[in-house]
């Protein structure tokens, strides 16, 4: 393929995987706004009034950034992996390896349909949070690029996970047992600060709360970590996950007998 | 002499289990054909064009498509190729329309190009009128037709049909053969069908290959296997019913049902000897055909007595299926 029938074969998958989300909008974009909103009324404003100051800041300010980071990686990770699952499911993978597409133009597409939804939610969650808190941006520019490589490091974890599983259950099981309990341990809703010495560096052998202290940075201005190291390490991680993914495309992993 | 569309050299394929499901094939088709490839289930059909198609990887051997090597250049021979599987591996949520622009979009072609294209295929294959409906509203034979206009869209010089007609009515049945007919001489498309039912094979095709546990038994031109065929059974209705089958010297006839006699014919007799034999006994034959159709007795020789799980429609013995 040349560059331009590359170009027009990513953005249609991509476009497709944009309409596929879009089409069922009451489950893929509705749920989390609501839940967030819950989150907002109940945390945010009912407990939160008597948390008091977190890092100097209201509770409000300081968990609207974890909650909008939660967002993106939920829904970049489960968009992907429902997405090609189903597509290994109903053959219509066999679509695309007919195709002359190359395996990064497949994977590429789908990371970039994941991160669609993933940052189309967290956009819709900032939108929700003004009703609740008048948000500052202190570094927009290092807020939109840790989300945006956020998103797309779940995107390909999404993927993995996709390619690897064999009934839907297995693309359940990482979102319930792992990045659910990862992402509420990583900092959303409270300072490691918090913590005693031996927790604090437990939790930093999680990497969704270099995620989440990035993004808050961004937002307020202040972070658990150190900004530098943790953007370094998601650049690393999606740079050795992008080449395990290819791999295991390249071999057929769970696609081809 | 021009490149064959498709050269198949010790083609071997293993799978994880052990089982060795193609054991060194060798195959060639030519431009511009209309290739048959039979055998019975599990022989190796569709392992040989998932392979040619990138959907099974091959253990060994080596396949080129126009001349292109898959092993150098996959992108560029996928571009000669279209493929319809035997079973539905669309996106059953999605539009018909969208289905065929998609697939456009996966070889490069732009919405400029992919829409005209998929109006006249659509149209040609009636489904344009289901163009805005979800593909899973389609019936069985609207999706294999849908399947056809996707594999068409990027205008591919060969055309893999595994089973394209297999629970498809006669009627539409007949309508897709004429519209593979049509393509295949007008268009100058190389056609690869394997199929259940030999009637198809023995009407469109020209030449064809028989593979039998994971081997190529047979390939030759449909005609050329037909005049090895060394008899034929009919069914002979008869104007009364007999009680027992009438004996005449050299042929093999049995009593199938009151009124209808099976009548083996073997190379070099004639069956004016028999009709002549059962008007001197009295007998009135008012209607005659073929037991099986021609190709499956062929095939039936060829195979070995235990993989021939020939499964006939009672109602429609033409419609034998191997």
């Amino acid at each position: 393929m040349n560059a331009s029938q590359t170009l027009v074969a990513l953005w249609t998958l991509v476009l497709k995987e944009i309409k596929r989300f879009t089409r069922i909008w009451p489950q893929t974009l509705l749920p989390p706004s609501i839940t967030m909103a819950m989150y907002f009324i109940i945390f945010g404003n009912l407990i939160g009034s008597r948390i008091g100051s977190m890092d100097g800041f209201t509770y409000m300010d300081f968990i609207v950034p974890g909650l909008i980071m939660m967002s993106v990686i939920t829904n970049s990770y489960s968009n992907v992996a429902s997405s090609f699952f189903s597509n290994k499911f109903q053959r219509s993978i066999e679509e695309m390896m007919v195709s002359p597409m190359p395996n990064w133009v497949i994977l590429a597409g789908f990371i970039l349909g994941g991160m669609a939804r993933g940052l189309g939610v967290g956009l819709i969650v900032t939108l929700v949070s003004l009703f609740f808190t008048r948000l500052t941006v202190e570094h927009p520019l290092l807020t939109v690029l840790v989300v945006v490589l956020t998103s797309a490091l779940f995107s390909i974890g999404g993927f993995i996970n996709a390619l690897l599983a064999n009934k839907f259950d297995d693309i359940s099981i990482v979102p319930t047992f792992i990045l659910t309990p990862l992402t509420y341990l990583g900092g959303v809703f409270y300072s490691i600060s918090m913590l005693p010495d031996v927790w604090q560096g437990v939790s930093m052998l999680n990497p969704i709360l270099y995620m989440v202290n990035v993004f808050r940075y961004g937002f307020l201005g202040v972070s658990d970590i150190p900004v530098g190291w943790a953007l370094t390490a998601v650049l690393g991680f999606i740079l050795v996950l992008f080449w395990v993914a290819l791999s295991m495309l390249a071999r057929g992993k769970g696609i081809r007998s | 002499m021009a490149e064959p569309a498709l050269s198949i050299r010790g083609l071997t394929k293993q799978y994880g289990n052990g089982f060795q499901a193609l054991k060194g094939i060798d195959l060639d088709v030519q431009q511009g054909d209309f290739f048959a490839l039979l055998g019975p289930n599990g022989a190796g059909k569709s392992t040989t064009l998932g392979v040619v198609c990138s959907l099974v990887q091959k253990s060994q051997g080596k396949v080129s498509i126009f001349g292109i090597d898959i092993d150098k250049d996959f992108a560029k021979a996928k571009y000669q190729l279209g493929v319809v599987p035997q079973e539905f591996n669309f996106n059953q949520f999605e539009k018909v329309h969208d289905i065929v622009l998609a697939q456009a979009g996966y070889y490069g072609m732009t919405r400029r190009e992919a829409i005209p294209r998929a109006k006249q295929l659509l149209t040609d294959l009636g489904l344009w009128d289901k163009r805005d409906g979800s593909a899973r509203m389609l019936s069985g034979g609207m999706k294999r037709r849908l399947m056809i206009a996707r594999a068409l869209m990027h205008r591919p010089k060969l055309l893999i049909l595994d089973e394209p007609t297999a629970g498809v009515d006669i009627e539409l049945r007949r309508s897709m053969w004429e519209y593979m007919r049509r393509i295949n001489r007008d268009e100058g498309t190389t056609i690869i069908l394997t199929t259940h039912y030999l009637e198809e094979a023995e009407s469109l095709c020209r030449n064809i290959a028989i593979i039998n546990h994971g081997e190529i038994v047979r390939n030759t031109s449909v005609r050329e296997l037909l005049t090895e065929l060394s008899r034929e059974t009919f069914l002979l209705d008869l104007a009364a019913p007999v009680s027992d089958a009438p004996v005449i010297d050299g042929f093999d006839i049995q009593r199938v049902e009151a009124s209808q006699l099976s009548l083996v014919v073997h190379r070099g007799q004639r069956l004016n000897d028999v009709f002549d034999a059962l008007t001197d006994q009295g007998l009135q034959v008012v209607s005659m055909r073929n037991h099986a159709n021609r190709l499956e007795e062929m095939f039936v020789s060829m195979v070995d007595g235990s993989q021939n799980k020939i499964d006939q429609p009672s109602d429609n013995k033409q419609e034998a299926r191997v």
